[in-house]
């Protein structure tokens, strides 16, 4: 049997797959890494673009179809361009809602000049509906990467989003 | 109201509570030492099963019972995966858990892997907790710097690895199996059970799925005793035998139309009128209640006459609700459309519908669109009895789909209709004046593209 040739990897970096590799010994079976390694990708690139999937596939000794039946089933991954350098989440689930979460998300896209799901002209920030973020005592809230920004108004919160936030993990 | 010490949530204020100084401090970790050194795993299931403590993530199911279904005598691995997926709108319980009392959580974790003989352990933790996240990871590489986690845990002959595993938005990974299948790496489509996970679970091997704040009630029980855990709540009726009862503290997440939304202790079989009139500092701006969600948005809902309901396991369901879920109690005032909330339902459902089952994945759309058409102003009376059709026949119990998601599409769904049909009907007689009485077929708003 001819052994299938190796891909050259154009973009996982070696930094990637070493962290990737850093994660095996938790799992038994490498395809519990796919979902580890869809986010180790996307901090970095803010997408898992194709060629990435190809890779990851490689990396773990998988069919790249079953790697993109993964990455597309969750909807979180954007695959075509990468999201801004802040990704936002407006709740939009009941807690929120009843407490202006529709409202908020209309306004703070407005703010921008964006659409929901949409992404400044300057790449530095996308604005998503979410469902229920887990902080409705904080309603209507949202998250951009990693901080929670509590009882926003489209005022407050384009004041907060214009601030400098590190990345996302 | 009687005063109530939280138990669960004391380090929540304290500086620095989440570190393990302070969790050792409150006398945290020391019933780990003693089990470790002077018990045995079947002892440690008996324990959780005198407590009567039932499972705190929304289905209610003994704990201890649940450790028994796996197999006697496993060469293993077995495994136990701690659900921290906490998606179910409303709730939001585990988050505060996790960030201020993260090793409350983990001695449940080493508790309940050592009754259960798991030699790992996977925290599936939703993407949406990064702080949860940072403080479990220092709190686990705390516990490992200790001797708390990893080979021999201190001294014994136990070992235990903790791992943490991310999830990326998808409110189905919260149901266990679900959950599994993500964790493996696929698509998180539920399982058929029977097998259930404990005897074919994560990687085919024996599992056990157990929720966060079930984890720290575990905690709870060794430090404070079953007797402790059996005085608080609601006894099981001895008219029914089938009722294991509702013992112990529960963390109630009240939101929505509230003065002061917040996560709140209090015994099981608090009533929903206590809860907000007495911790939520009652409706907000002087109004009254129009409904309550009595336990995340899948439990249905509650009129202003059903809030003297207790707040257990049983309560919920005798007022027509699915049950008490995650307890989490979403309140909406007299100014807000029921319409409007039932519409924020259904598109939390067709988005979280994961496409497995057919019935769940086009009903929930569908019910969807036919709210969205409703609200457009093209209602028809007919729609509430397709709406309730719909309900009626999507979900595990009628029998049609694989897991529970549809029958919580449809709690909501069915209860606000029968509960408020009056406000449905006026709402379709007034804004489609020409058309409320048509009952021919209706095109779709739009042209809906194919999956």
């Amino acid at each position: 049997m001819i052994a299938p040739p190796v891909p050259q990897r154009k973009v996982l970096t070696d930094d990637m797959v070493a962290r990737i590799e850093a994660l095996a010994p938790r799992y038994p079976d490498r395809r519990a890494l796919t979902l580890p390694a869809l986010h180790i990708v996307n901090a970095e690139l803010r997408h898992v673009p194709l060629e990435a999937v190809v890779e990851i596939a490689a990396v773990l000794g998988l069919a790249p179809a079953e790697v993109q039946d993964t990455l597309t089933f969750y909807q979180f991954f954007h695959q075509d361009k990468p999201h801004g350098k802040v990704r936002v989440f407006v709740c939009r689930s009941i807690s929120c809602a009843l407490r202006g979460g529709d409202e908020l998300l209309t306004g703070v896209c407005g703010k921008f000049g964006i659409e929901p799901y949409g992404t400044t002209v300057d790449g530095e920030l996308t604005i998503e509906p979410a469902e229920c973020l887990g902080a409705c005592d904080f309603a209507p809230c949202m998250l951009a990467n990693d901080d929670l920004l509590r009882n926003m108004t489209p005022e407050t919160a384009a004041a907060e989003l214009v601030k400098p936030r590190a990345r996302a993990t | 109201m009687q005063p109530f010490q939280p138990v669960l949530l004391e380090a929540v204020g304290i500086p620095d509570g989440h570190g393990l100084a302070s969790y050792r401090s409150r006398g945290g970790y020391a019933p780990l030492e003693h089990v470790l050194r002077d018990k045995k795993p079947a002892d440690v299931i008996e324990t959780v099963k005198a407590s009567g403590l039932r499972g705190r993530g929304g289905a209610g199911f003994p704990t201890g019972l649940k450790w028994t279904f796996l197999p006697k005598d496993h060469p293993g691995p077995i495994y136990l995966c701690v659900n921290a997926d906490e998606s179910e709108p409303g709730t939001f319980n585990n988050r505060i858990l996790m960030e201020d009392d993260p090793h409350q959580v983990l001695e449940g974790i080493v508790l309940s892997a050592f009754a259960t003989r798991a030699s790992t352990a996977y925290i599936y933790l939703r993407y949406e907790y990064p702080r949860s996240w940072h403080r479990l990871q220092g709190a686990i590489d705390e516990a490992y710097a200790a001797g708390l986690l990893g080979r021999r845990i201190l001294g014994s002959d136990f070992s235990l690895d903790v791992h943490l595993h991310r999830g990326a938005a998808a409110y189905i990974c919260g149901e266990e199996t679900g959950l599994i299948e993500s964790l493996e790496g696929k698509r998180a489509w539920p399982r058929i059970k029977p097998p259930f996970p404990a005897i074919e679970g994560l990687f085919r091997k024996p599992t056990v799925v157990n929720n966060i704040e079930t984890m720290a009630c575990v905690a709870q029980i060794f430090r404070r005793g079953v007797e402790w855990f059996r005085s608080i709540g609601v006894p099981a009726d001895p008219a029914n035998p089938r009722d294991p009862g509702s013992y112990g503290p529960k963390l109630y997440c009240l939101s929505g139309h509230v003065e002061r939304p917040g996560c709140y202790e209090a015994p099981l079989g608090i009533t929903a009128r206590q809860l907000i009139d007495h911790h939520g500092g009652g409706v907000w701006k002087g109004r009254k209640a129009k409904a309550v969600i009595p336990g995340g948005i899948s439990m249905g809902l509650m009129t202003e006459a059903e809030l003297d309901t207790p707040l257990d396991f049983a309560g919920p369901g005798k007022v027509g609700c699915l049950g008490l879920g995650t307890a989490a109690v979403v309140v909406i005032d007299d100014a807000t459309s029921i319409v409007d909330v039932l519409h924020n339902s259904a598109r939390f459902f067709a988005h979280e519908s994961c496409g497995q089952c057919t019935p769940c994945r086009e009903g929930t759309s569908w019910s969807l669109r036919i709210l969205e058409r409703i609200r457009a102003g093209k209602g028809r009376l007919a729609d509430l009895d397709l709406l309730l059709e719909m309900g009626n026949t999507m979900g595990m119990m009628p029998g049609s789909t694989i897991c529970g998601l549809a029958d919580g599409a449809a709690w909501p769904m069915k209860n606000a209709i029968k509960k408020f049909r009056g406000e449905f009907e006026d709402y379709i007689r007034r804004t489609n004046p020409s058309g409320w009485m048509v009952t021919d077929p209706v095109p779709a708003l739009q042209i809906v593209g194919a999956h």
